[in-house]
């Protein structure tokens, strides 16, 4: 066995070297409640650990003109204790709220979330739904690209090697925004998703939905944006028969595996139920952002 | 093989270490520093029984490597009680019975006294989502709750 080195760089400059240095072996550490178990299972044996958490870029949640930016590496924690993004971005906080424990959030970061990529990450199909974008900076520079670019398998992402995320940022949504997330699990509290379903929707004066964003998650090999069901919803007040519309959507549109948390069948029926449900909800918030 | 050289504060105590990257904090608590109260069920994040706290913040030391407390305040069971007189929460355990095997017990204590700190006043609702991460395979918790309960009760002197 090599030795297993550990390095804490403070800045961004400083952790894209190591990282290049590292040839491949290199491994990012965030909250590593994901990158601890995999070691622990064996699974992976880094030569090298590139410990993020003391670059200050990737640890502050700031409000900036256009939007909110917060670092790749901020906790589940520090986000739920930070209260204007918890009252300006309620859907996110459901998905990131539901990430393990509290001990668990005291650590995992969405950084780390979305770039574990899960197909069931809690915190991603709300990020994808809120327009999210990520700051990425490596050998070759800077780069923006939206969240659902990031993973493009299960444990598979578009970064490159050395590549890593610095902050995500949300555009400010217009005003009657309202965003939700739901998972279906077995059992209530750590329990990894059947389905996910993150819905962002805009309603105009008139109570008619302008637009909507619904991201799907566990049903695929990466969060899927469900475009036919968001269609479902644009054009009506979020009724009945919209939501009618958009469960058929949503359930068309999953593309799952069979697994011991469920069969095909079964989250295909999942995702519709519970698009209904994140729908009412993410309206509820769209029309409580009006009064 | 080249260690790290670790400088922390545990309970309150200046305390340095060394320790190798794949070392957990759980494993330099238990096995480097013979703190033993912190407890390994699972070594994944799942069972809570390694909480800790890290700056304050509640944490499975199991998910932490040894390295990353450097400079940190890590608080553990063995710091709760003063001296002789046990924590309120440790007593209310112990009048309540909130324990069997007891391999639970240091984390659950842990996360209680880091969720009344927070929250002084919780619900019992509030309480079970607190404890949400440390899993008891005796009791069947509602011992457990009860304590914390009293507990908080005693700590807001009502
Ligand atoms: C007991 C338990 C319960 C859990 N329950 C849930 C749950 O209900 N829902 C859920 O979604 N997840 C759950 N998880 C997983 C969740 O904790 C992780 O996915 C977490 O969000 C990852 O963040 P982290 O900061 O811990 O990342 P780390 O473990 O540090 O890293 C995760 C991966 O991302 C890479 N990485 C991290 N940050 C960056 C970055 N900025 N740039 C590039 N690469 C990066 C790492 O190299 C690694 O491959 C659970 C985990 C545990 C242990
Ligand atoms: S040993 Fe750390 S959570 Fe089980
Ligand atoms: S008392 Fe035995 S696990 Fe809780």
């Amino acid at each position: 066995m090599t030795e297993m080195k550990y390095e804490v760089p403070t800045s961004l400059d400083d952790a894209v070297a190591l990282l290049a240095d590292g040839k491949g072996n290199a491994k990012v550490l965030a909250g590593g409640t994901d990158v601890l178990v995999q070691m622990h299972m064996d699974l992976i044996e880094p030569d090298l650990i590139v410990d993020i958490k003391n670059i200050s870029e990737l640890r502050q949640i700031t409000k900036e003109k256009d939007g909110y930016r917060f670092g790749a590496a901020v906790s589940g924690v520090e986000l739920m204790d930070h209260e204007d993004f918890c009252q300006t971005w309620p859907g996110i906080m459901d998905g990131v709220s539901l990430i393990g424990s509290l001990q668990v959030k005291g650590r995992a970061s969405v950084g780390g979330n979305v770039c574990n990529a899960s197909p069931a990450a809690d915190s991603v199909p709300a990020m994808i739904a809120a327009g999210a974008t990520a700051t990425i900076v490596g050998p070759k520079g800077k780069r923006d690209i939206p969240v659902e670019e990031i993973a493009t398998g299960p444990g598979q992402t578009s970064l490159e090697d050395g590549e890593i995320v610095v902050s995500f940022f949300l555009p400010n949504s217009a005003p009657g925004t309202g965003g939700a997330y739901q998972r279906f699990t077995p059992r209530t509290e750590m329990d990894i998703a059947v389905v996910g379903v993150g819905i962002s929707l805009t309603l105009g004066d008139d109570g008619v939905c302008s637009s909507a964003k619904v991201a799907l998650g566990a049903v695929a090999a990466t969060a899927l944006i469900a475009e036919a069901a968001a269609a479902a919803l644009v054009g009506t007040k979020v009724d009945k028969a919209a939501l009618d519309n958009l469960a058929a959507a949503a359930s068309a549109a999953c593309k799952p595996i069979d697994d011991k948390r469920g069969t095909k069948e079964y989250r295909i029926k999942v995702a519709g139920v519970l698009a209904r449900r994140v729908a009412l909800i993410a309206l509820e918030r769209a029309l409580g952002g009006k009064e | 093989m080249k260690k790290h050289h670790v400088s922390t504060t545990i309970n309150g105590d200046e305390v340095d270490f060394l320790c190798e990257t794949s070392e957990t904090l759980l494993d330099v608590l238990r096995d480097h520093l013979h703190l033993t109260g912190a407890k390994e069920g699972c070594g994944t994040g799942d069972c809570g029984a390694c909480s800790v706290t890290l700056d304050g913040v509640l944490v499975c030391s199991c998910l932490v490597l040894g390295v990353e407390a450097e400079g940190k305040e890590i608080e553990t069971i063995e710091g709760m009680a003063d001296g002789d007189e046990l924590h309120p929460l440790q007593r209310k355990f112990v009048e309540h019975i909130a324990l069997q095997c007891g391999i639970c017990t240091p984390g659950l204590l842990i996360s209680a006294r880091s969720l009344l700190e927070k929250n002084p006043n919780p619900t019992e609702e509030e309480v079970r989502f607190g404890l949400a991460g440390n899993l008891c395979r005796c009791t069947g918790y509602q011992n457990i709750i009860e304590a914390v309960m009293d507990a908080a009760q005693e700590m807001r002197g009502a």
